[in-house]
């Protein structure tokens, strides 16, 4: 099981991070992002509607909750991959609001996604070299000049190799990504979003589908970036796996934060408990109960049919 | 009795027939825009129209020399890539699918109408337009090479001409997929969003691809007239279904593909449709009737059947990598 | 995936495309049509002519030639010439139509006299036989605007009714299998060969050869699936191949088509009836009949796909294939079903455009291709009801809009009309905005 795995070396724990009373919305000594008012609304349901949240800087913090919290849709909302209704929040004191994705993953910001997207097609390096920022050959006209880029390739390539190494992939360099197991893709997505020397890392479920061997690699891994001077958000569902690598939790139920704190105090939180148990626990919060689809429609008329 | 001689002979000319140099062009361009960056453009005869059109009233009706004329073609294609990019690249590639197939409709239907005939000439086009291209003719008067390849002066200039362009082309290809703008394209063919988390502004670089090939497209129309007149009939959309034929033939994501594909489609379709139109006439098909006219037609039926044939068995064409396309899941 | 609500940025490329829309319909202020000044030249039989007011030659009136099978339109040249290459001798009926002309000026005789702009000519000794156009000063008896919006509101309801079956069907293939079926319009073709076929070749009674192509285009759409899509689908190909297989079909079967049958145009047995009034509206029984036969049609679709098992299995399939399967729902019957209903109605769409136009022909299925995508895509991609209400909404938007703009434009408009709609609302009127991107 998954939630059995720990990490190589018990990690330590950044702690006393917060300031004041531990509350949801707490301030934060140093925070990285700070959002205020954030809302979106689908289709008459709120799926995102946090007062005021903040993510310590050079920690790991972990979003967790219940399904249709609203945790996938507030990453989209905070890495532009998605509009909020209402709401800003700043990044490193910048403003991001309305800033579209690609933009803020140049200011720093990059993401990885719950179905992998390592780019198949192309080679693992390619992958790889993707990744790099500020590459003046993917301007059209310099592109065409191979002198004018041909110095800083090598660079992306060796720095490429170095990651890779890191990541125990390597060898594979110049096989194409389709050919990598799932959890390899991973470990490249991860691999590949390092490449930009990003100052915050945000992974959406980075343990979804990946077998428990690696489970522990990636956990190490996630360790490593906080050793480097990075700060780390993901979501994740399991609070067992959360506990050991996380310094700050922050748990959404229902688009809000309900709870935010140290792992082991969050666990033992009545309200967390409540969002996991209650009395909403089998309703599917990330849909409009209200919003019926054409094929439940008429499927439920052909069994009203069989029941005639 | 058939002649075959002859018709390999005819075969043979359109290996390097302008004709074919004009659609490898095209093809080449719409490499670019599908076979890398995964746009599905079916408007690709309306870039090639703007370049006939573009060059012929300009030098017609504005009376502009060669250069001239040119940069006007290529001017008008930016401006008609830009109009057909802005508003759709967002969208999905079924959709921009018709789009670019209205657009080109659309266009073709402009160049018929009888209101512009003072600029267009309507339907029956545009001709004396080659005068100025003549004249910057180097090669004295004179025939030049042999057998089915004899020509004069004017035909070797347009040779000349032609598969320069298309070799330069080729060249400015190459050089751009294998840079890293190259990888951009081809990662975002793949998946727009990982590359934008990637910080990369995709919109922009699928509409510099949209550009692109569609200055390829405009200057290969550019050189499909100047051999023969301007006729809007030309540039309906079963002009683009010619070109997607030649581009999986050779190798949809392949820079060699769009002119071998192109080379090998024409000398095929002269042989195939030289030896019906001759075994009809001596009477080979009289056991289904065929008339001459019918067996002008059978070409057609024939290109039709390819295209369904390569997609279904060779998607990658003659020499595209089968890893290596994304349209084929 | 990125999700945009209506922001500046989609309504500059609301200003981009209406701009680029208005310039093209002011470069369309004036007479115009998009037809030639001569047809079918290199036929040995010609019926040609002047127009000239005055003296004065004008161009762009348009005259349509008809009879004997045969029907063909020209626009007169700068110097008021046409001419018309027909397929054989005897009588022809030449019409010039006076909503050409400029204002105030009206066909009349040699001695100025308001005459009738319909002529019969008949070949003489020669293969040639001239007709020509004498004009003068004179006021057309002007229908009134409203008489006038009326009447085309019932032939745009009628084309856009005919327009709709052959959408639905488009539609209901989309939704069930994925496929954009560029080879629809030959489907629609189909049906109004067979007829063809069946009733001048074979001499069928025309209500048997009716329903007999009919039949035969469901089975033809039968046979498209089971030989063609079928083993595609169970090949695992993507969805983009698949289009281009549909292009490659939708050629080689056009010009199987003009390979069989001609590129003339000919026209069906009753295509010609007197039209009769009814207050402002002229039609003709054909056109009665044809519209009463399109909504029992569509009403028939409807009750199948609401009331009926297999019509709700149907929708469900093309709402969410998977989660249909999943339900028990036998997903290859239903397609198979989905393309012989899908193959008749286009077929019986065909038979009504052949009526409608009048005339049939080898690319008479094309040329309403891209109208029936606007259709769809209006309506909403996947949503059969969706396509019904685009295509009446296509329909009518062709034919009204010929009361501002010139007759040949009207097609235009419908595509412009589906840019617009793909900019502003790209999931359609009925459509989920899921399916978008």
């Amino acid at each position: 099981m998954s939630s059995d795995a720990k990490p190589k070396v018990a990690p330590v724990k950044t702690v006393d991070m917060h300031v004041g009373e531990i509350v949801p919305g707490v301030a934060k000594k140093d925070p990285i992002i700070v959002a205020d008012n954030v809302t979106r609304t689908f289709g008459g349901l709120k799926a995102v509607d946090v007062a005021h949240v903040e993510i310590p800087r050079n920690a790991i913090t972990a979003l967790i909750g219940p399904n249709g919290a609203g945790k996938t849709t507030f990453f989209n909302l905070l890495t532009g991959f998605d509009k909020p209704d209402t709401g800003k929040w700043t990044f490193m004191g910048k403003s991001l609001a309305g800033i579209p994705s690609f933009r803020v993953a140049r200011l720093g910001q990059v993401r990885t996604f719950q179905l992998t997207k390592s780019l198949n097609l192309l080679s693992v390096l390619d992958n790889m070299k993707l990744g790099a920022k500020g590459q003046k050959g993917e301007n059209i006209f310099v592109a065409l000049l191979p002198w004018l880029w041909r110095k800083q390739e090598e660079d992306i390539e060796a720095k490429a190799m170095e990651l890779l190494a890191r990541f125990k992939l390597d060898t594979k360099s110049e096989d194409y990504a389709a050919s990598l197991s799932g959890g390899q893709r991973k470990l490249l997505e991860m691999a590949r979003a390092l490449m930009s020397d990003p100052t915050l890392v945000m992974l959406d479920e980075p343990m979804a589908g990946v077998n428990p061997a690696l489970t522990q690699s990636l956990l190490d891994h996630i360790l490593d970036l906080k050793t480097q001077g990075m700060t780390v958000l993901f979501v994740e569902h399991d609070m067992q796996m959360v506990r050991h690598i996380a310094d700050w939790v922050i748990v959404m139920a229902e688009g809000k934060i309900v709870a935010e704190g140290p792992p082991d105090e969050v666990m033992a939180n009545q309200a967390v408990i409540d969002a996991y148990l209650g009395s909403h626990h089998d309703q599917d919060l990330g849909e409009d109960p209200n919003d019926e689809k054409e094929h439940v429609n008429a499927i439920k008329e052909l069994l009203n049919d069989d029941d005639k | 009795m058939v002649d075959f001689w002859q018709i390999i002979q005819n075969a043979g000319v359109e290996l390097i027939s302008p004709t074919t140099a004009a659609y490898a062009l095209a093809a080449l361009g719409l490499a670019i825009h599908f076979g890398f960056t995964g746009l599905v453009n079916f408007g690709q005869a309306g870039f090639m129209a703007i370049g006939a059109y573009g060059y012929g009233i300009s030098t017609l009706t504005f009376g502009f020399p060669v250069w001239g004329a040119v940069l006007v073609g290529i001017g008008a294609s930016v401006v008609f890539a830009l109009i057909l990019g802005v508003p759709t690249l967002r969208l999905r590639a079924d959709y921009l699918s018709i789009v670019t197939i209205a657009a080109s409709e659309i266009l073709r239907l402009i160049f018929t109408t009888n209101t512009l005939e003072a600029v267009t000439g309507s339907a029956d086009g545009l001709s004396g337009y080659k005068g100025g291209f003549a004249a910057l003719n180097p090669f004295p008067e004179g025939t030049y090479g042999f057998g089915p390849w004899e020509m004069n002066a004017y035909d070797l200039w347009v040779r000349v001409v032609a598969w320069t362009i298309v070799i330069l082309a080729c060249l400015l290809a190459w050089q751009l997929i294998r840079s890293p703008w190259g990888r951009v394209i081809k990662g975002i063919r793949e998946d727009e969003d990982a590359v934008r988390a990637l910080g990369k502004n995709v919109y922009f670089y699928k509409m510099q691809s949209l550009i692109l090939g569609g200055v390829f497209g405009t200057i290969a129309g550019m050189i499909f007239i100047l051999p023969r007149a301007i006729v809007p009939a030309n540039y309906a959309t079963t002009l683009t279904f010619f070109i997607y034929t030649i581009l999986l033939l050779g190798g949809a994501a392949t820079i060699l593909g769009p002119v071998v594909g192109s080379i090998i489609f024409w000398v095929l379709l002269s042989a195939v449709s030289g030896f019906v139109a001759r075994a009809q006439a001596v009477g080979w098909f009289d056991f289904i009737g065929m008339s001459s006219v019918q067996a002008g037609q059978t070409r057609f039926i024939i290109v039709g059947i390819v295209l369904m044939l390569l997609v279904i068995f060779r998607p990658q064409g003659i020499f595209g990598n089968k890893k290596e396309l994304a349209f084929v899941k | 995936m990125e999700v945009t609500g209506l922001s500046d940025k989609r309504w500059l490329r609301v200003l981009v495309a209406l701009f680029a829309t208005l310039l093209i319909a002011l470069t369309f202020s004036g007479g115009l049509s998009a037809s030639a000044d001569s047809i079918n030249e290199d036929s040995e039989w010609q019926i040609k002519g002047n127009v000239k007011n005055d003296g004065v030659p004008l161009d762009g009136v348009l005259i349509t030639v008809s009879g004997n099978g045969f029907s063909g339109e020209v626009a007169t040249d700068a110097e008021g010439k046409w001419a018309v290459g027909v397929p054989e001798g005897g009588k022809y009926t030449v019409t010039l139509d006076e909503s050409t002309l400029p204002e105030g000026v009206i066909v009349t005789d040699k001695e100025g006299n308001v005459i009738e702009p319909t002529r019969d000519v008949e070949f003489g000794a020669t293969k040639t036989a001239l007709s020509n156009y004498f004009l003068g000063v004179g006021v057309r008896e002007v229908t009134s605007f409203t008489d006038q919006l009326v009447q085309r509101l019932f032939t745009g309801l009628s084309f856009g009714l005919l327009l709709a079956l052959a959408s639905v069907g488009l539609s209901l293939i989309f939704g069930t299998t994925g496929l954009n079926n560029f080879a629809h319009a030959e489907m629609v073709t189909f049906g109004a060969l067979a007829t063809l076929t069946l009733a001048v070749d074979m001499a069928w009674p025309l209500w048997a050869a009716l329903i007999g192509a009919v039949i035969l285009s469901g089975v033809f759409g039968f046979a498209l699936d089971a030989g063609l899509w079928k083993p595609l689908r169970k090949k695992g190909v993507g969805l983009i191949p698949m289009m281009i297989v549909s292009i490659g079909l939708s050629l080689a079967l056009r010009y199987l088509y003009q390979y069989l049958y001609g590129g003339s145009t000919r026209q069906l047995p009753g295509a010609d009836g007197a039209e009769l009034k009814f207050g402002a509206i002229s039609l003709s029984p054909v056109d009665i009949l044809s519209m009463a036969i399109s909504i029992v049609a569509v009403l028939g679709v409807g009750f199948f796909l609401t009331r009926t098992r297999l019509g709700k299995a149907t929708r469900a399939v093309s709402d969410n294939v998977s989660l249909a399967a999943a339900s028990g729902i036998d997903v290859d019957r239903v397609i198979r079903i989905v393309w012989v209903i899908g193959g008749a109605l286009a077929g019986l769409s065909g038979i009504l455009f052949a009526f409608y136009r009048p005339g049939v022909s080898w690319d008479m299925g094309f040329g309403i291709l891209l109208l029936i995508f606007a259709a769809v895509t209006l309506g909403g991609l996947g949503t059969a009801f969706g396509a019904v209400v685009g295509s009446i909404i296509v329909g009518l938007f062709i034919e009204i809009s010929t009361l501002w703009i010139p007759s040949d434009m009207k097609y235009v408009g419908a595509l412009v009309i589906l840019i617009l709609v793909l900019l502003v609302r790209p999931q359609g009127i009925l459509g989920r905005k899921e399916r978008i991107g």
